[in-house]
């Protein structure tokens, strides 16, 4: 207990005298930032998974392209989980005074009243109208039709539209289904209707094509167990969607937003036991007269270090619990500021979280300050009497080593992203290593070579200055080093970091395609190209598309029962969208294998996205055989590419020279980006080509940007704990030094050195330091960006010329500011006083 | 009467290695001072003075030789031990005063006491700050203070723990002469006062006629 109290009294000492205070700093930074990442991660992530199953409709879907058997519906109801149901089927429509308004094919979906249990359809009550989100599905005897069925029907809102044997009043106009985009290729424009009317219009008999779905939510663990058992009990025809197999766009964007997250924190943790190690250091230094007096006095070894040891944890409860408070804080303002994006209530916050925080503030502590602290231990109680007897000196290795391997363990036990994490903490080490080599290369060799000498002749300031960078190298590499770590930080945080979330923006870019076109005939490309260029559209890119069936791997018939995984088996189930092309399509890049060989017709290759072929274990040098049509052919693998998935592009699984499949029955499809006042081209583009699909994947677009900003915010803030931390680095290596350059002014002036003199010669060695910092800084922030977009993101980072010329002039500015203010502090004192103090 | 010695120094050496010799800073030093003696260590820089005081407070280790304190064999104590006599009888002024920079005087004071566990350690120093004439600046940073000041509150901070024995390394070695003797006055005030014992290191030859005894040192060695 005396100890404890003893301890908490040195600890307010040392806080009043500004001791402690970086340390506390630099530990409430990095326990804010894990904490509110940690607190994000939980409940952002639990609210993201809770929006993309929004976008599925549900928790979980299943799938039939036959009724369903009572026993499903029953159990979903047995288990305690939301329950609703739908089925689509394509049928032709029109208004019920038809005139000469021509039929229209419509994508028909008769839902439950409380479909979707997940996210809102939201309605307008007319064209081109504000919409809302709707309490409930269609009343009986109405139906909802979508803009375009809207306009190109020309039935608005409250007139009447046939369907099979019944009239139903257009009742609203539907202007977001979540669901929709899931597989929008299947799909004609859509009409909503109520369940209970589809038997009335005469549409559903044998042989009809009609997709069953029973929609179920609740309880994750509930929900997951469902899963399982309906999974064994699927027939032929049926299939679970999950968010894993449903959204693969969302789930990407989410994955990479938590990449993010995760490496502000990681930063601001690495970042923040430099700043440790550093504040240490200087701690350590500070108290080596007031321990060894404290021995003189009587204090044994033991008790030393209890109390310091006491103080340090003392230090690291309060640090790592203001910084927990913190860490709420900022995620309960963010999640304040995102309350208008996010539409549903985040869940509460636990309390995990908060012990994480506390947990990695402590570790980095133990890692990076304890080394140091102990090191106090080694002081003789002589040092009093002669000054000269220092402290044991400790291997850096094991100071440091000790903090990194505490991160290492960290990061273990964390968020389990290794790879990640693997790059910032291999990067930073690395980074840190080439920093102080460089650095002491460079001093050496710069304020040791010949023409730098003969330069600095003429003036005593430019030559004491040399000298001293070249006297102190080992001391001022670690500098550098230490300031390159907290510039390539910033750097990294600023600049390269913009430069990542305009990557990630262009992923999924504002101007993304929103229409895709299906079914152009061969005869039809001319005058749809035509439409297009008449209409002052840019004409999009059309891509031959062939229906085919996998029917065999290197001559072995496959089934989907060869394969374990759900999604190789629909695969395998299903006909795949094979095109063909001579050129790579511009956004798609080789990941394996090259592409055809321009001499034509020679071989009979293909080229297969790289996921897929993960997915049915495709390997290069595969021989693949496809039946179109009833018609066979085989083609070897050549190449895997790699695609964007939510470029909202037209993307292909596999593509083959034209050579191969052009003999082949084939449709078009486009993609391409119509502007609001752009929406009765649509129509006119209907009417002229009756027998083509437009889908709008607008609101698939205009939701994906949302997430996408809103993850974007997130991120910002978060990596704003990061740039604190990479402050306090930046400011614990600048006041390292600083006693004994205060020192060492106070000597040169009492042998008769000017202000002038003093002044400049800081100023040289400064701005030299500042130099080399930064330019070091900025070659590690490039590269660390290209490995982090290529490796951890999958973005593709251009280079930024802008880096180049901030991050050398960051350290030029930073550390001319410093020599002015520390050449203040050093002329400031007398040079008595500052002697006296020694 | 027979006053028993406090401190028995026999053939106290001490050897350093530079290079491949052997350096004698302290060669076969004994001598013996009483309680409530006062006694002055004189000679020149580099006599080995500094090393002889930090041997006799058990901060160094000798090369050979004994000390005992008190009727402890110093030396066959460890690190520890020592230090915990050195806590129960010891107090020390040095030249350059070891105030921590970063505690006010009242501080300085009370930093053995509640190194000590002593309750009363605020009291205690702040009474002790009063007596070597300080009340005043119980607040003052070190910085704050002048030299001779300084060298108060290292006297009050040596005394506040009652010690048998008191340690002084040049005193007044950074102070002018009337600073310098203020503090003599006082600490021979103290020593008096409390019945210490006063072992004082200087190369000032008026201050060490002050102390009843002085013992010459040259060369490591000790004089006649």
């Amino acid at each position: 207990m005396a100890t404890l109290a003893q301890a908490w009294r040195m600890l307010a000492r040392d806080w009043r005298s500004g001791e402690v205070r970086l340390l506390a700093g630099a530990l409430a930074i990095a326990v804010a930032s894990i904490t509110s990442v940690a607190f994000f991660s939980d409940r952002l992530g639990r609210a993201l998974v809770r929006d993309a199953h929004q976008l599925l409709g549900a928790d979980l879907v299943l799938v039939s392209d036959h009724p369903w058997q009572p026993a499903v519906p029953e159990e979903i109801a047995g288990r305690g989980l939301q329950r609703a149901a739908a089925l689509n089927f394509i049928s032709m429509m029109q208004p019920a005074r038809a005139g000469d308004q021509p039929s229209q094919l419509a994508g028909v979906k008769a839902v439950t009243p409380n479909y979707p249990l997940r996210g809102r359809l939201r309605i307008a009550p007319g064209l081109n109208m504000p919409d809302q989100p709707a309490a409930a599905g269609p009343d009986r005897g109405t139906v909802w039709l979508d803009e375009r069925l809207t306009s190109t029907l020309a039935a608005p809102v409250g007139t009447r539209v046939r369907l099979g044997e019944s009239e139903f009043t257009v009742a609203a106009v539907l202007t977001l289904e979540p669901e929709r985009s899931a597989n929008f290729f299947n799909l004609a424009p859509r009409l909503m209707m109520h369940a209970d009317d589809v038997a009335a219009t005469g549409l559903i008999r044998t042989g009809s094509r009609v997709r069953y779905y029973l929609y179920a939510s609740g309880d994750s663990v509930a929900v997951a167990d469902f899963e399982t058992w309906a999974k064994a009990r699927l027939a032929r025809g049926q299939r679970v969607d999950n968010l894993e197999s449903g959204r693969p766009e969302v789930r990407a964007a989410v994955e990479r937003a938590q990449r993010f997250l995760g490496l502000a924190a990681l930063l601001a943790a690495v970042l923040a036991g430099v700043a440790i190690a550093l504040g240490t250091r200087r701690f350590v230094e500070r108290h080596l007269d007031g321990y060894a007096v404290m021995r003189c006095l009587g204090a044994t070894q033991r008790r030393l270090l209890a109390l310091h040891g006491s103080e340090f944890l003392l230090l690291g409860l309060s640090a790592c619990g203001a910084g927990a408070l913190l860490g709420y804080g900022a995620q309960a303002l963010i999640a304040h500021w995102l309350a208008g994006l996010i539409r549903a209530p985040l869940p509460a916050p636990g309390v995990l979280p908060a012990a994480q925080g506390l947990l990695v503030g402590l570790v980095l502590l133990l890692g990076f300050a304890l080394p140091p602290v102990l090191q106090l231990n080694g002081v003789p109680a002589v040092r009093v009497i002669r000054r000269e007897a220092g402290p044991l000196r400790q291997s850096v290795l094991l100071a440091y080593g000790s903090g990194l391997a505490a991160l290492a363990a960290l990061l273990l036990w964390q968020a389990g992203d290794l790879e990640l994490g693997a790059y910032v903490v291999g990067g930073f080490s690395a980074a840190a290593a080439a920093f102080v080599g460089a650095g002491w290369l460079a001093l050496k060799g710069l304020a040791g070579s010949g023409a730098v000498r003969l330069f600095a002749r003429g003036s005593p300031a430019l030559r004491y200055g040399l000298a001293n960078l070249r006297r102190r190298a080992g001391a001022n590499a670690l500098q550098v080093a230490s300031l390159a770590l907290g510039l390539t930080a910033l750097l990294l945080l600023t600049v390269t970091h913009r430069d990542l979330v305009d990557a990630w923006r262009r992923a999924a870019p504002a101007d993304a395609p929103n229409r895709f076109i299906l079914g152009v005939q061969a005869d039809q490309l001319a005058s749809v190209k035509r439409f297009f260029s008449d209409n002052g559209v840019a004409v999009p890119d059309l891509y031959p598309m062939v229906r085919g069936r996998l029917t065999a791997v290197n001559g072995r018939e496959v089934q989907a029962g060869d394969y374990p995984e759900d999604r190789a088996r629909r695969l395998i189930e299903r006909e795949f969208n094979l095109s063909y092309a001579t050129e790579l399509p511009g956004h798609n890049t080789l990941a394996a294998g090259s592409w055809f060989a321009a001499s034509g017709g020679a071989r009979a290759e293909i080229s297969v996205e790289e996921g897929i072929a993960r997915t049915l274990g495709l390997r290069l040098g595969d021989a693949l055989t496809y039946d179109v049509g009833g018609e066979s052919f085989s083609a070897r693998i050549t190449s895997l590419r790699r695609l964007r998935w939510d470029s909202m592009k037209v993307n292909f699984f596999v593509i083959g020279p034209p050579w191969l499949l052009e003999k082949f029955p084939a449709s078009f499809i486009c993609a391409f980006r119509i502007e609001p006042a752009q929406e009765p081209l649509m129509g006119r583009l209907a009417a002229r080509f009756p027998n083509l699909t437009i889908v709008d994947v607008g609101a698939v677009v205009r939701q994906a940007n949302e997430v996408v900003d809103q993850l974007i915010l997130a991120v910002r803030f978060v990596f704003l704990f990061a740039l604190g931390a990479g402050v306090l680095v930046l400011y614990a290596a600048l006041v390292s030094t600083e006693d004994e350059r205060r020192r060492e002014a106070a000597l040169m002036r009492v042998i008769g050195a000017s202000r002038r003199q003093i002044v400049s010669s800081l100023r040289i060695e400064f701005l030299v330091m500042g130099a080399l910092a930064g330019a070091l800084a900025t070659v590690a922030a490039a590269a660390i960006g290209q490995v982090l977009a290529s490796r951890a993101f999958d973005l593709d980072l251009p280079v930024n010329p802008s880096l180049w010329a901030i991050g050398p002039l960051a350290g030029l500015a930073l550390l001319s500011v410093n020599a002015w203010l520390s050449a203040r502090k050093a002329l400031a004192v007398a040079p008595a006083l500052t002697l006296r103090d020694e | 009467m027979t006053v028993a010695p406090i401190l028995r120094v026999s053939a106290l050496t001490k050897q350093v290695a530079t290079g491949d010799t052997r350096l004698t800073i302290l060669g076969d030093v004994s001598f013996e001072v009483n309680a409530g003696e006062a006694v002055a260590i004189v000679g020149a820089s580099g006599s080995g003075k500094s090393t002889l005081l930090g041997l006799l407070a058990g901060l160094d280790t000798p090369s050979a030789g004994r000390v005992n304190l008190d009727g402890h064999d110093l030396f066959a104590l460890d690190e520890d031990r020592r230090a915990r006599l050195r806590a129960r009888m010891v107090g020390f002024v040095f030249q350059s005063f070891q105030l921590l920079g970063g505690l006010t005087a009242l501080e300085n004071v009370m930093l053995p006491l509640e190194l000590a566990g002593r309750a009363d350690a605020p009291e205690a120093a702040r009474a002790m700050l009063a007596r070597v004439g300080l009340a005043a600046r119980l607040d003052h940073y070190p910085k704050h203070l002048s030299g001779g000041e300084q060298q108060r509150v290292a006297l009050a901070r040596a005394f506040v723990v009652r010690p048998k024995l008191l340690l002084a390394d040049e005193p007044t070695g950074s102070l002018d002469a009337t600073s310098g003797a203020g503090v003599i006055e006082l600490m021979l005030g103290l020593n008096h006062d409390f019945g210490t014992t006063l072992v004082m290191v200087t190369h000032d030859e008026q201050l060490a006629m002050r102390c009843r005894r002085i013992i010459r040192l040259a060369a490591g060695h000790v004089q006649g």
